[in-house]
């Protein structure tokens, strides 16, 4: 079918297109900037020079970086963080969220295990008491600190409950009549179903371990045991460089700007997030319209 | 012996959420005990046993403060714009994405506005405190280029508020506008193609038929958000605030963080964050409670 257009419908869309590639490039374009700032060379920073493409093109403060023992000691403890946390979150929202999605004829305390589950979604202890939890455990300092106490993720366990819910019943009532009890009816019916449900959900998971920071302050003590974005935040938000200036100062001073340090820290630690979006970003979305949508 | 064996089958299933009932216990309802901590002069070496118990005088003690009442409007002014401005742009977007034809283009740009939120605070406050710098950052080299006055934003009481609203729409309206485009796709074409015969023009398409459809997920993700209402966000105001923008920036959390944390006042801080929590346990459950009337929204 052939439309025509009227002039006022034509100028609409050209101005269309062009607001939303604006848009979109205004969600790109810091992030160049900084990219190109952490390229450039020390001169061309201070003579404000550098807009989004680098100037004096250097890899220096990557270099620089990359060395340094604080950002290796961090990074291993973030990629540990996501590593562990995420398998915990995995493995706990299959098994709590299998036994909620059943009726209550089936599961008398169904009702009561739900409410206990949602309740914590409602209301919470705050951080001064959950801080006293995690020190009278003994995890401060601890790996454990930033993953067990959100090791039952609860936003997740309601989304898989629902999609167990929604699977067809003779699935399981034909694994009973053959003799299956509810173990191996988890295992190996419902686990491999659950993937595609747990997937986004993962990504979701990976993504807040890898960007959560602020209790890795809190927990953390001494600072040889902070995740990467904390040990980021203090050199980014804090501007306390003092962990990186072991080279000496004058060679430092020489050829690094400060500003493109903190540039080649930002952009790393964005790295990761950047690296797996785009080969994943259809599950993101997908997952997002699979929590809110409902038909 | 019917009742005995059904006890039987469903063993495993307690079984089976044993361990998230367990951490759960520990981890979010041990903390509630901890609240106790509100009505005590908390020494951290007494532990919650040790410390004297002084009543309320933690709560009167934050009341009589000059500064709380400021703190708590900046919360809930900064909130509440982030929620109508939260609402508003990705509606807009939505609407405008649903015009383009080009498939291609369409989906660069959902990639491209979606691309902020997975980036924590840390990291985007990094990016903007460049970028926002009055001295070397690119929007002001370019405003000036135009002209305009340079301007501090990160350090101006009066723009504080409004840069970090913007700031915060613009990393999270790619979300919402996903939402709403599904949404959107959710209308019958047999509305569109009547409204055509009737000669309707895409205007008023859109103000008929659009709209309408979209207003059972507007409701939804509105009255969810309901619950933020004190939630202004600590994560960004944290990384991004400074002294000189207290005035309009402070919010409960930031406001807590200092004078509790900062100074050692673990009793004061727990008793700010009880009152948060008990307002947004009614605002949350409000907004579950009317999720439910008006959209039909159940969670469980």
């Amino acid at each position: 079918m052939v439309e025509h257009l009227s002039i006022g419908r034509k100028a609409f869309i050209i101005v269309n297109y062009a607001f939303l590639a604006f848009l979109s490039l205004l969600c790109i374009l810091p992030m160049i900037n900084v990219l190109a700032i952490s390229l450039s060379s020390k001169g061309a920073i201070e003579g404000g020079l550098v807009a989004l493409w680098p100037v004096e093109f250097t890899t220096f403060a990557y270099e620089h970086i990359a060395k340094t023992k604080p950002f290796q000691a961090s990074m291993w403890i973030s990629v540990q963080r996501v590593f562990i946390g995420v398998t915990l979150n995995f493995l706990l929202t299959l098994l709590t969220a299998y036994p909620l999605s059943k009726e209550v004829s089936q599961f008398r305390f169904r009702t009561v295990y739900v409410w206990i589950f949602v309740f914590t979604m409602l209301f919470g202890g705050g951080l001064i008491p959950s801080y006293v939890v995690v020190k009278q455990l003994g995890l401060i300092d601890s790996i454990w600190a930033l993953v067990l106490p959100v090791a039952v993720p609860i936003f997740n366990v309601v989304l898989l409950l629902n999609f167990f819910r929604s699977l067809p019943k003779e699935l399981s009532e034909s694994a009973f009549i053959d003799g299956a009890g509810h173990w191996p009816i988890l295992w190996r019916i419902m686990l491999p179903l659950s993937l595609p449900a747990q997937a986004t959900v993962t990504l979701f998971a990976i993504v807040m371990h890898w960007n959560e920071w602020f209790y890795g302050l809190i927990y953390m003590n001494s600072p040889d045991n902070y995740p990467l974005s904390s040990y980021l935040q203090t050199i980014i938000i804090q501007f306390d460089l003092s962990s990186i200036s072991d080279v000496t100062q004058l060679q430092l001073m020489s050829k690094l700007n400060d500003r493109a340090l903190r540039s080649a820290q930002i952009f790393l630690g964005a790295l990761p997030v950047l690296v797996i979006y785009p080969f994943l970003q259809r599950y993101f979305m997908t997952g997002i319209v699979m929590g809110s949508v409902k038909e | 012996m019917m009742a005995r064996k059904s006890w039987r089958m469903e063993i495993p299933l307690h079984f089976m959420i044993m361990p998230g009932l367990i951490f759960i216990l520990i981890f979010a309802y041990g903390p509630m005990v901890g609240l106790v901590i509100a009505f005590q002069k908390f020494n951290i070496g007494k532990g919650l046993f040790g410390s004297e118990w002084i009543g309320l005088e933690n709560f009167k003690y934050v009341y009589s403060l000059p500064d709380t009442m400021n703190v708590i409007r900046n919360t809930v002014y900064i909130a509440f714009m982030k929620i109508v401005a939260g609402l508003v742009a990705p509606i807009i977007t939505a609407l405008l994405l649903n015009e383009l034809r080009k498939q291609l283009f369409k989906r660069t740009v959902q990639t491209l506005i979606y691309l902020p939120n997975f980036l924590s605070w840390v990291i985007l406050s990094g990016i903007l405190i460049e970028v926002l710098s009055p001295t070397t950052g690119i929007l002001n080299d370019f405003m000036a280029w135009f002209g305009l006055e340079r301007v501090f934003f990160l350090g101006n009481a009066k723009w504080f508020p409004y840069v970090m609203v913007t700031t915060d729409v613009w990393k999270e309206f790619g979300f919402s506008t996903i939402v709403y485009l599904a949404a959107l796709t959710g209308i019958s074409p047999a509305l569109y193609e009547a409204s055509v015969i009737d000669g309707a023009n895409r205007w008023k398409q859109t103000l008929h038929i659009t709209l309408p459809g979209m207003l059972p997920i507007i409701i939804l993700l509105t009255t969810l958000s309901l619950g933020q209402v004190l939630n202004a966000g600590f994560d960004q105001i944290f990384n991004m605030y400074s002294p000189s923008v207290y005035e309009t920036g402070d919010i409960i959390d930031t406001y807590v963080y200092r004078i509790g944390l900062g100074n050692g006042q673990f009793g004061v801080a727990t008793a700010v964050g009880l009152f948060k929590s008990v307002i947004s346990l009614f605002a949350i459950s409000l907004s579950y409670i009317l999720a439910y009337r008006i959209a039909n929204y159940r969670i469980f």
